[in-house]
């Protein structure tokens, strides 16, 4: 039976971006990108590098599933060209995702999942570049009630499941699973390759559908999380920049400065 | 709240079998919230030979330590800490639930919130009374360090990651906890097994090291890395980086200091040839204090440091590097 996968990815602001292009609204309790492109969440990209990876190894077909707002065409027809096989998004007015918190989200997605499935695999980022909550993947496997490991950086599907690599704080161990299961994927899986151009082009002629609010039920919007508050980090200090006539003498100033001043 | 329920927090243990530093600190943030509880709080421990660390926990402020000792917990596995949180929810209400920002949390809190139907705050890095309202809100960083975000959880327990440093440890107290076993009940089957487990040796953790040493993208290649092992050396200190270097293989993933790697807030934090992006000041900008090192005076790092050095880390390491050591040779 052909292996079927789900990928869920998110479109955020791209998060490469300078802080300057965070505008931070005290008022609307809303962040504002300012000058900076739509991507896909990072980890989200990880995710479909892992599954176009399973997909060599072993075979399958790769569904691209987002849930949101004012989706950028151009960000999923390049994610679609890289390798997967068709597109779903849930789409709607009301899917904020600034106002959505990962309880509903995750809800909507394992709805959208459900009525979209039966899948075997489905991969996650492990935690999206605009919440950093790192709750959503986990929450789907918890409410579709299938084994669900985090952070992997390598997964691989083998005689009666699956086989992943998750990350520790030093170092990494293996988990077994059978499937159907969820894997929430980290960087170190490795970047989404890059597409070529006539790929782009013909990922438009992919199978594309689209879900809305309606059909997934109603009440999945409810928050468990509400926000109160929005500011900009503190984190500017003054610094003391140390003058010389070359890096050396600066560097020597550095260091009996820090000393001086019981730094060190 | 009127009802009858405490903080609960959720302890974690060194390879001692002691509780962590980070626990230690999570008991005193505990204890200022549970004042507003009727100043009930209570810690919950898992592990095998875990009765040093209820003992710790009990002379900690603990009001009732609930002792989950069973040789299948060990380490860490989803579904079995899941369960013994689970069968502890069931039977004793509890109004917040605190874990650290840890592995194990990350991977757990979502799973038990999800389970409950809680809402949860991850990477939480303060916690205050909003006094109008009389709520609990929660900080936390959100697109990476660049807004930080204060919610309420309007479902209970609330449950809560926060990261070290966050709370301050108690003193220990006078008349210890009762230390309660909790029924382990016969092992179950899981569906996920762990089948390996690869660990690197470190000299100093990165955490816990009073100087970090950090390096990024603009140190070029693994050789650069050497001069920096140097600084730790004379420094005491340990070695980090920013993500490029790990993603590149000149240093060990492991070393990555982020808001998906490591949160370090060392005495001294020293960045060679790393920008300053949001995502990386999320892991260290608690540092009592930053230099800067780049040859880009535009570096957003500068605005995040205490000291700056505007120049050629080839030039200006080496000499920083042998200055230090002589002097602090000298004061012995
Ligand atoms: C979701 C997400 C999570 C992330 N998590 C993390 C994380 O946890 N940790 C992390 O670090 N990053 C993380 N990143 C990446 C982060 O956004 C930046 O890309 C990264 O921190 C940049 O690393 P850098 O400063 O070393 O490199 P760059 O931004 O390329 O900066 C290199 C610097 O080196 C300087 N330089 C070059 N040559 C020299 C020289 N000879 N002497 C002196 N200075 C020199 C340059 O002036 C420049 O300022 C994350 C990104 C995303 C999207």
């Amino acid at each position: 039976m052909e292996l079927r996968m789900v990928v869920c990815v998110k479109q955020v602001p791209d998060p490469d971006g300078p802080p300057s292009s965070f505008q931070v609204n005290q008022e609307t309790k809303r962040v504002t990108p300012q000058g900076i492109p739509p991507v896909i969440s990072p980890f989200d990209e990880n995710a479909l590098e892992a599954a176009l990876r399973i997909k060599e190894a072993v075979g399958g077909y790769i569904t691209l599933l987002s849930l949101g707002r004012g989706f950028s065409k151009a960000v999923f027809l390049k994610a679609m060209a890289t390798g997967a096989d068709r597109l779903l998004l849930v789409e709607g007015n009301s899917l904020d995702p600034q106002a959505l918190d990962s309880w509903s989200t995750a809800r909507l997605l394992a709805a959208a999942i459900k009525r979209d499935g039966p899948y075997q695999l489905i991969l996650t980022g492990r935690q999206a570049a605009d919440t950093n909550a790192g709750q959503v993947g986990l929450g789907i496997a918890q409410l579709l009630g299938i084994p669900s490991i985090s952070l992997a950086q390598k997964v691989e599907v083998v005689e009666g499941g699956l086989r992943v690599e998750r990350v520790l704080p030093d170092g990494y161990e293996i988990v077994e699973s059978p499937l159907p299961a969820l894997v929430t994927v980290s960087h170190e899986v490795g970047e989404l390759r890059y597409p070529p151009l006539p790929a782009i082009k013909a990922a438009r002629s992919l199978p594309q559908d689209s879900l809305r609010l309606e059909d997934l039920g109603v009440n999945l919007l409810g928050n468990l999380l509400q926000l109160t508050r929005l500011a900009p980090p503190s984190r500017e200090r003054t610094c003391v920049l140390m003058e010389g006539e070359s890096p050396e003498e600066a560097a020597e100033k550095l260091a009996l400065r820090l000393l001086e001043d019981k730094v060190l | 709240m009127g009802e009858e329920r405490a903080t609960l927090v959720l302890a974690e243990v060194t390879s001692s079998k002691n509780i962590t530093g980070h626990t230690l600190e999570l008991m005193g943030l505990g204890a200022k919230l549970a004042e507003q509880d009727q100043g009930r709080l209570r810690a919950l421990v898992m592990g095998s030979g875990v009765g040093m660390a209820a003992d710790e926990l009990a002379r900690h402020g603990a009001e009732k330590v609930y002792v989950a000792d069973h040789p299948s917990l060990q380490s860490y596995h989803p579904e079995l800490h899941l369960m013994v949180l689970k069968n502890l929810l069931a039977k004793e209400p509890f109004s917040i639930l605190l874990a650290g920002h840890t592995s194990m949390a990350q991977d757990l809190l979502p799973r038990l919130a999800f389970q409950e139907g809680c809402g949860l705050v991850t990477d939480c890095v303060g916690v205050d009374m909003d006094v109008s309202s009389g709520q609990l809100l929660f900080h936390k960083p959100i697109f990476g360090g660049n807004a930080i975000a204060s919610f309420a959880i309007k479902s209970l327990p609330r449950m809560v990651t926060v990261r070290a440093r966050v709370g301050e440890p108690p003193e220990p107290s006078l008349s210890p906890g009762e230390i309660i076993y909790l029924e382990m009940g016969d092992p179950v089957e899981t569906k996920m097994r762990i089948t390996g487990r690869v660990a690197e040796e470190r000299q100093v953790r990165l955490e816990e090291a009073p100087v970090v040493v950090s390096g990024g993208r603009g140190m070029g290649g693994p050789e650069g890395f050497q001069l920096l092992n140097q600084l730790a050396e004379v420094l005491g200190g340990a070695v980090g980086a920013s993500r490029p270097p790990c993603d590149a293989g000149w240093v060990p993933s492991t070393s990555q200091v982020g808001i998906t790697g490591k949160v370090v807030a060392p005495n001294l934090y020293i960045a060679v040839a790393i920008s300053g992006a949001s995502q990386h000041l999320s892991g260290m900008v608690e540092s009592k204090k930053i230099v800067a090192i780049n040859k880009d005076p535009e570096a957003y790092i500068f605005k995040v440091a205490d000291y700056g050095l505007v120049g050629d880390w080839q030039e200006a390491l080496p000499v920083f590097t042998s200055k230090l050591k002589e002097c602090l040779q000298e004061r012995g």
